[in-house]
């Protein structure tokens, strides 16, 4: 029975999508598109000292809304919330550096890539380890952000090696790494660069491994915006939008004000 | 053991989520969460007895001071508390050379003295109101009998006020219990710790958080059935006599 009924429902939903897909070129159901963000989240989303919200994304969602003449507003809402917040309604959609894996998948319908981001392993001055060889990573006390990608990497990876806690932020973490409660940090790469200095002259810490992006079970396949299953037209217009921002270079543009090196796909 | 755990394990194998190396997780969460929660209550209780005493002092020196010190914490959020003791104190210069970083630096002990010094505060107020609603007549009687003040304290009202704060310290042992559900965002893995790691593992919030909200409930439940034990022996010259 609940084979027959999936089965009938996967029809369905294919059929949708097919007719959806096909109309999105003029459907302008959508004037108005909430965007929910996790803020604050630098480079990516941040406020000025004014209180105006900028950074990578909402500067790259705005440019997308503005290309598809769609008037749009963010809704701030905390990371642990932010699936739930989709579904309450409480916006249309996700741009929050959320990477997509099928986890994810099986509760909201991503776009297209829209950039992706290496990790790294991040350690104080003091220490000495050597990142390829994990006995030297025995004992050690490694700090995560609570429910991302890094920490399902370090559960996975070093789950039995290291001790592992989560934080709630970034800035947690770093306060611990500074305060010496952490030995070792896992982070996502601009995370990182944004909240502390790294490798500069007399900076207290240093990054030890080479920029990780693999595998792609656990880092994904980048970062997708995240819409409601049923949404498949709005995802769709949003695609077609991120694309041409691509092709006519306000992508680049967006993208070389913020990093030093190249997030796109 | 060994056919429990594989007994288990087919029961488990319906599902993706509650599997055991979850459940083993949830098991430890359990085990820190009790841990926590015993230890604070047990040692806020031994120190909310002088303190309920000094309160009632006639001394302004000995009144005031503890008077400020609930007052602050019961006038603050747990959290806020939790987050001072936690990273408060690493900005405190050179504490990393002191002995005092030896304890501070597991997340386990700034979270044990945040909730100690929050639930000895509540304890200490709901002791004071018992002390001070201790009747007149007892007091008056022992006095009679020429029992000192200090002996009245001990022989008269600290039992009977005692035994008059136990259904309100039973109360306060089960916000303690709900409260200690924060102590997950100074990093340790107590039972919502370990709801928070399944959720964000499987992102399912309604299984991983139903399934430690059942556990806070079988918590609660012995704790009432305790308290509802104790009340009965200890109280039981309040109850109405039947037959």
């Amino acid at each position: 029975m609940r084979s027959t009924t999936l089965t009938l429902a996967a029809v369905l939903a294919a059929g949708f999508s097919i007719s959806f897909v096909s109309s999105s070129a003029m459907a302008r159901d959508y004037d108005e598109v909430r965007l929910g963000a996790d803020v604050p989240y630098e480079p990516f989303m941040y406020r000025e000292a004014d209180g105006e919200l900028t950074g990578f994304e909402i500067e790259l969602g705005n440019a997308v809304c503005e290309h598809l003449d769609i008037k749009c507003t963010w809704v701030e809402q905390d990371w642990d919330g932010i699936i739930p917040g989709l579904m309450a309604r409480k916006y249309d959609a996700i741009m929050s550096s959320m990477a997509i894996t099928d986890e994810r998948a099986e509760r909201v319908l991503f776009s297209e890539p829209y950039y992706t981001t290496p990790s790294a392993w991040i350690t104080t001055r003091e220490h000495d380890i050597d990142i390829d060889d994990k006995s030297s990573l025995e004992d050690l006390t490694v700090g995560v952000q609570r429910a991302t990608l890094q920490d399902d990497y370090v559960t996975e990876m070093y789950g039995d090696t290291v001790e592992i806690r989560r934080y709630t932020g970034a800035n947690e973490v770093v306060n611990d790494l500074r305060s010496g409660r952490l030995d070792i940090t896992f982070m996502d790469y601009p995370i990182a660069e944004a909240t502390i200095d790294i490798d500069s002259e007399g900076s207290d810490f240093k990054r030890i491994s080479d920029f990780i992006k693999k595998p792609e079970e656990i880092f994904g396949r980048g970062v997708g915006m995240a819409f409601r299953q049923r949404d498949e037209a709005l995802a769709e217009q949003f695609n077609e939008g991120l694309e041409a921002l691509k092709d006519d270079g306000t992508y680049d543009e967006i993208m070389n004000r913020y990093f030093d090196y190249d997030v796109s796909l | 053991m060994e056919s429990l755990l594989t007994w288990l394990e087919t029961q488990l194998a319906d599902n993706s989520i509650f599997t055991l190396q979850t459940l083993s997780h949830y098991g430890a969460g359990l085990t820190t969460t009790v841990q926590l929660v015993f230890l604070s209550l047990i040692i806020g209780l031994i120190a909310a007895v002088p303190l309920a005493i000094g309160r009632g002092s006639r001394h302004a020196w000995i009144k005031w001071p503890i008077f400020a010190y609930t007052y602050v914490f019961r006038g603050t959020p747990l959290l806020i508390q939790l987050y001072l003791i936690y990273y408060g104190v690493v900005f405190v210069d050179g504490i990393q050379e002191t002995w005092l970083w030896v304890i501070l630096e597991d997340p386990f002990v700034p979270a044990l003295i945040a909730f100690t010094l929050n639930t000895a505060a509540y304890t200490t107020e709901i002791f004071r109101g018992a002390i001070k609603s201790t009747s007149k007549g007892e007091i008056e009687a022992a006095r009679a009998y020429g029992m000192s003040p200090r002996l009245t304290m001990r022989r008269i009202i600290i039992p009977s006020a005692f035994r008059r704060a136990l259904p309100a310290y039973g109360n306060e042992v089960i916000f303690m219990l709900h409260a200690s559900a924060i102590a997950s965002v100074v990093t340790i893995m107590d039972l919502t710790g370990a709801a928070r790691f399944v959720y964000a593992r499987y992102y399912a919030p309604f299984e991983a958080f139903l399934f430690v909200a059942a556990i806070y409930l079988c918590l609660t439940f012995a704790i009432l059935y305790f308290f509802r034990h104790l009340e009965k022996k200890l109280l039981a010259h309040l109850q109405p006599q039947t037959g």
